[in-house]
């Protein structure tokens, strides 16, 4: 097992008092918590630094911590030395957090016999239901209208034969359903935390996103093209061919439309129900004037309109 | 294990089907004062009330949770993580929002 640096991860220096690593860690829990971060890796940055926290914010933990030396190296393969805890009064495992987030190190550490066995010890009676579990799905805007599967890996921890949690993967095969908006869940019954003592297992929730379309963007169960035409299918009005999501349309474009325009496929956004509405919203595309007819229609419009867009800005 | 797929029963929590307060305390592992705490601050609003019973949108499930992660992980009091999750919504959809200006640039 590698030794974990705590205040290497929390950026302190090993003499820092108790306010300053209370500060250093409330700015990088904001910086990494995962509902706030875009970083990548702010989930697993954010379980270390809590891991981190809980023994530095604990002065008891924090000395049995320091009692191991200085000359550790975050990575070096570690073992903790015999009797290391000895003299030390320890109280109450864990706080607040989640214990089975933590590493084997602060599990050697901190983890078994002592006063860490309360950790694992959950509330409650023998007989407890599985805890229900969340994760999170990234769909295709398509598999909102066509439904679709994926195999999900779950990472379940259970009781073991020496009555200790263990991590177990596992794979399952889940049907997304058709309709599905964003910020939905899919709920599988019996799949999530297994029960102690015959009780049933908890419940998995999928809470699910939707992946960046090149074409469309949603707003809940509402879907948007951003619709390019010509300066003269808008002004004069055309019939033109248009994407959806459910197949290519001949779209008609009303005349003396503007950009932004918004066009009503009624029933065309994501499926249900009462299924939303696709909205076309028109964009004009300026021609280039990259030869000598294109510039010579472009100086004919300007003579054939008394044009005068900035009238209003006082200029 | 078979390597035969076998799909696990899967039901859609959408707006057709809104949940009453047990099933949001039960799946959102908190209990029915916290559930009414973030009413109280406008976090979530019942969908309908019938006969004295709440609904919940399943929308409501995403703003709970990250509410009270944000209250337990960051010392955040209920009425700071209300305000953050309504900005964080928001920011959500300003990037969204960005994303589609910037495609259509180019």
């Amino acid at each position: 097992m590698e030794y974990r640096d705590y205040y290497q991860i929390l950026g302190v220096e090993r003499g820092a008092d108790q306010d300053a690593i209370k500060r250093s860690y409330r700015k990088l829990a904001r910086k990494y918590h995962p509902d706030v971060s875009k970083e990548t890796d702010a989930e697993a940055k954010f379980k270390e630094l809590n891991e981190a926290y809980e023994v530095l914010k604990d002065p008891e933990k924090r000395a049995a911590y320091d009692q191991l030396g200085n000359n550790w190296q975050a990575g070096q393969d570690f073992r903790p030395p015999p009797g290391w805890d000895q003299g030390f009064e320890f109280h109450g495992g864990y706080t607040q957090v989640d214990p089975e987030q933590f590493s084997d190190f602060f599990e050697s550490l901190f983890g078994r016999g002592g006063f860490g066995s309360q950790g694992f010890q959950h509330a409650g009676g023998r007989n407890r239901r599985g805890e229900n579990t969340h994760a999170k799905i990234l769909i295709d805007l398509e598999d909102a209208y066509k439904g679709a599967t994926r195999t999900l890996t779950l990472r379940h921890s259970e009781i073991g034969a020496d009555g200790r949690p263990q991590i177990r993967e596992r794979a399952i095969n889940v049907k997304i359903p058709k309709g599905i908006a964003p910020g939905q869940q899919i709920r599988l019954s019996g799949q999530g935390e297994a029960g102690l003592g015959g009780a049933g297992a908890g419940d998995l929730y999928l809470e699910v996103e939707f992946k960046p379309h090149a074409l469309y963007h949603l707003d809940g169960k509402t879907v948007y093209l951003d619709l390019p035409v010509t300066p003269w299918e808008a002004a004069l009005g055309a019939t033109v061919r248009a994407p959806t999501p459910t197949g290519a349309v001949d779209l008609r474009i009303p005349p003396n439309s503007r950009a932004g325009s918004k066009l009503r496929l009624k029933g065309r956004g994501l499926p249900s129900k009462e299924p939303g509405d696709l909205f076309v919203v028109l964009q004009i595309a300026l021609p280039p004037a990259d030869s000598e007819a294109a510039k010579t229609a472009y100086r004919q419009m300007e003579k054939a309109f008394n044009f005068e867009p900035r009238a209003g800005l006082g200029a | 294990m078979t390597d035969k797929p076998t799909y696990m029963p899967a039901s859609l929590l959408d707006d057709d089907s809104p949940i009453t307060l047990g099933d949001l305390c039960r799946i959102c592992g908190i209990t029915a004062e916290q559930v009414l705490a973030l009413v109280d601050e406008g976090v979530i609003e019942p969908a309908a009330r019938e006969q004295g019973v709440w609904r919940f949108h399943a929308l409501s499930i995403r703003r709970v949770r990250c509410a009270y992660r944000l209250n337990r992980d960051l010392g955040i009091n209920l009425a700071g993580a209300a305000l953050a999750v309504e900005l964080l919504e928001e920011i959500e959809q300003l990037r969204a929002r960005l994303r589609r200006l910037e495609r259509m640039e180019h």
